[in-house]
């Protein structure tokens, strides 16, 4: 199976957009290599804007540009984009319904080596608390294409998880309809459910495999949009399977687990496991030293759905 | 129009302030007292604008980054014509478009929703990007308040719009002298503006905020100027027209005058020949 970095199909998959629609224009706080920015920039000079190491600025200046017409995506490491930029977001992007995608790469432990001030584990949280933002996680570089050109097709504010390793192009070969606001079903089960979102649904799909050689049958699904959440396709599992497991590259307070389990208190209460972050701060190391150390590995998934099918009734 | 015209406009904004949050028990009067003759100057005279038609593309664009003096931006559109003038009675309803700091999808004409401070210049930049871009020749105008020069951002925008050498933006900095907790250099003096925003790569003209001619003057300049973005930093006295309210402009920032306060108010004001004069 071919590996390629979320980032990397969002820095391709932006120049070849800034082609089809002149429209187009990209901002960055200084950080356009890492983040892929750069080829765009490379190719329309004169609708890139690297704004330098303010990311306060960035983003206000991304809705003005808006306000005035264009499409605007802004880029920059996810722990910076949201957090250093939340109040703007809110003021100046979310409430204003303003039409800016902020495109951000390096989220979760996977960043690795840069440590815990470069790893956003809480940006899917915050995000999704604000009115008006949509926000997606696609899987891997293929479904980011896919996330991408929605993107420029959708109006309005729109929060895209990217993560800086290559991983696995698992989507690759799956037959479904991409559609942002509704989850795809990649691999059928009855025993349980496991909602993945990120790089977390290619592990899914491996736990899938593996639990499959223990009797267990295991449906997978790629929420790659977490806002608006598909309730209708995580009730539907959860009456089907009787039984769900959440996989997210992210702490399990309010990200992709958080959302699921309101939906479900709400509306199917069935046994429940929530894989991700644990309320911790991440740390350096290279990418899968941190998925093992902070079990976001296919075992982990597997050892959580056991887990649950255990207390279903 | 001339000066007694843009003095009666203004003046007329002043008591639209004191009824206007007086009916609404709440609001910001001291800083919408301040900048009456710098938003009077723009709304009827340098703005290129259509009442009729608020999303004309060929509009000049004017952020309000101090997003609580509403107030004033409000009484301005009702009286250009953006919505009836006797709307502006439901300020702070609930409701009511008329929102306590101003939001861009419920008014027309407003062109960025603020109320959380130093966030209006960066926006403002991204719209004269925009223009330049588009090769449009529209303008685009930011008031800022004193005090609001303290946050991080309205730096960082001011170093985005010397870099980008946006001609076509001016700034305005309504230096009133007050903001919540006191005067500037009691609480953290953001000053020397006139050599912080020059430093900053910016064109800086200095006048006083509450003279239409040297107002209109100093726009002019702005216009003009070439290869770099202008601020105007305009002298005014936080609420102006009100002897109480400049005696008291503390008081004042962010509390409503009372029933007999606004009478008080309404009679020195009816009674002005007009600020600036
Ligand atoms: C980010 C942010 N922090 C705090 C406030 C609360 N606040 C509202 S007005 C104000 C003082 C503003 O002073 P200044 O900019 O001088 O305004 P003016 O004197 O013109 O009213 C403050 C602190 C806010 N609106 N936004
Ligand atoms: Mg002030």
């Amino acid at each position: 199976m071919r590996s390629e970095a979320t980032r990397d199909a969002y820095g391709r998959v932006l120049a070849e957009l800034g082609k089809e629609n002149p429209n187009i224009v990209v901002l960055d706080a200084d950080l356009s290599v890492s983040t892929k920015t750069c080829i765009f920039a490379k190719a329309f000079p004169d609708r890139f804007f690297d704004m330098g190491i303010a990311e306060q600025d960035m983003i206000g200046t991304a809705a003005g540009l808006a306000a005035a017409g264009k499409i605007a995506f802004a880029s920059t490491f996810a722990v910076f984009a949201t957090g250093r930029a939340w109040d703007q977001i809110r003021m100046s992007v979310a409430y204003t319904r303003l039409n800016v995608k902020i495109a951000a790469t390096h989220a979760g432990i996977t960043t690795g080596e840069d440590g815990a001030s470069h790893q956003a584990n809480e940006d899917i949280a915050i995000m999704r608390a604000l009115p008006n933002m949509t926000v997606v996680v696609p899987a891997d570089a293929l479904e980011t294409e896919k996330v991408i050109r929605a993107a420029v097709a959708h109006y309005g504010p729109m929060y895209i998880r990217l993560s800086r390793p290559k991983v696995p192009v698992v989507t690759e070969g799956i037959n479904y309809d991409f559609k942002i606001g509704q989850g795809a079903v990649l691999r059928d089960g009855r025993d349980a459910t496991v909602i993945a979102c990120g790089l977390m649904v290619g592990k899914a799909l491996e736990a899938a495999a593996l639990l499959e050689r223990t009797g267990l049958s295991v449906r997978v699904v790629d929420l790659h949009t977490i806002k608006p959440l598909d309730q209708e396709l995580i009730v539907r599992c959860a009456e089907e399977t009787g039984a769900i497991v959440t996989a997210e590259e992210h702490s399990i307070l309010g990200g992709l687990g958080g959302a699921v389990a309101e939906t479900l208190v709400e509306n199917a209460v069935v046994p429940m496991l929530r894989v991700g972050l644990h309320d911790v701060f991440g740390e350096s190391g290279t990418p899968d030293e941190l998925l093992a150390k902070y079990d976001l590995t296919p075992e982990s998934i597997a050892a959580a759905v056991t887990a649950v099918v255990k207390r279903k009734k | 129009m001339n000066v007694t015209d843009l003095a009666a406009r203004a003046n007329k904004l002043r008591q639209h302030i004191i009824q206007m949050t007086c009916a609404a028990s709440s609001g910001h009067p001291g800083g919408s007292l301040s900048a009456a003759d710098i938003i009077a100057v723009l709304y009827f005279h340098q703005l290129n604008h259509r009442p009729q038609e608020p999303n004309w593309p060929e509009r000049d664009r004017f952020v309000m980054s101090k997003g609580h003096a509403a107030p004033v931006l409000y009484a301005a559109l009702a009286e250009t014509g953006y919505f009836p003038v006797d709307y502006l009675k439901t300020l702070r309803r609930v409701d009511s478009a008329l929102q306590g700091h101003i939001d861009m999808l419920s008014v027309p004409g407003i062109e960025m929703s603020t109320g959380s401070l130093g966030q209006g210049l960066s926006t403002a930049n991204g719209m004269a990007l925009a223009a330049r871009l588009d090769r449009k020749s529209w303008r685009v105008y930011c008031l800022l308040g004193d005090g609001e020069c303290q946050e991080g951002q309205v730096w960082e925008a001011a170093m985005t719009a010397a870099h980008y050498k946006l001609d076509n933006l001016t700034a305005i900095v309504d230096h009133n002298k007050f903001q919540i907790d006191g005067c500037l250099e009691d609480i953290k003096d953001p000053r020397p503006f006139a050599d912080k925003w020059r430093a900053f790569g910016w064109n800086v003209l200095t006048c006083n905020g509450h003279d239409f001619k040297a107002l209109i003057s100093a726009l002019d300049k702005a216009g003009k100027t070439k290869g770099k973005p202008s601020v105007i930093i305009a002298d005014t006295i936080k609420g102006k027209g009100v002897s109480f309210m400049e005696a008291n402009p503390l008081d004042y920032h962010g509390k409503a005058p009372s029933a007999e306060e606004e009478k008080r108010a309404l009679g020195e004001l009816c009674r002005l020949p007009g600020p600036g004069q």
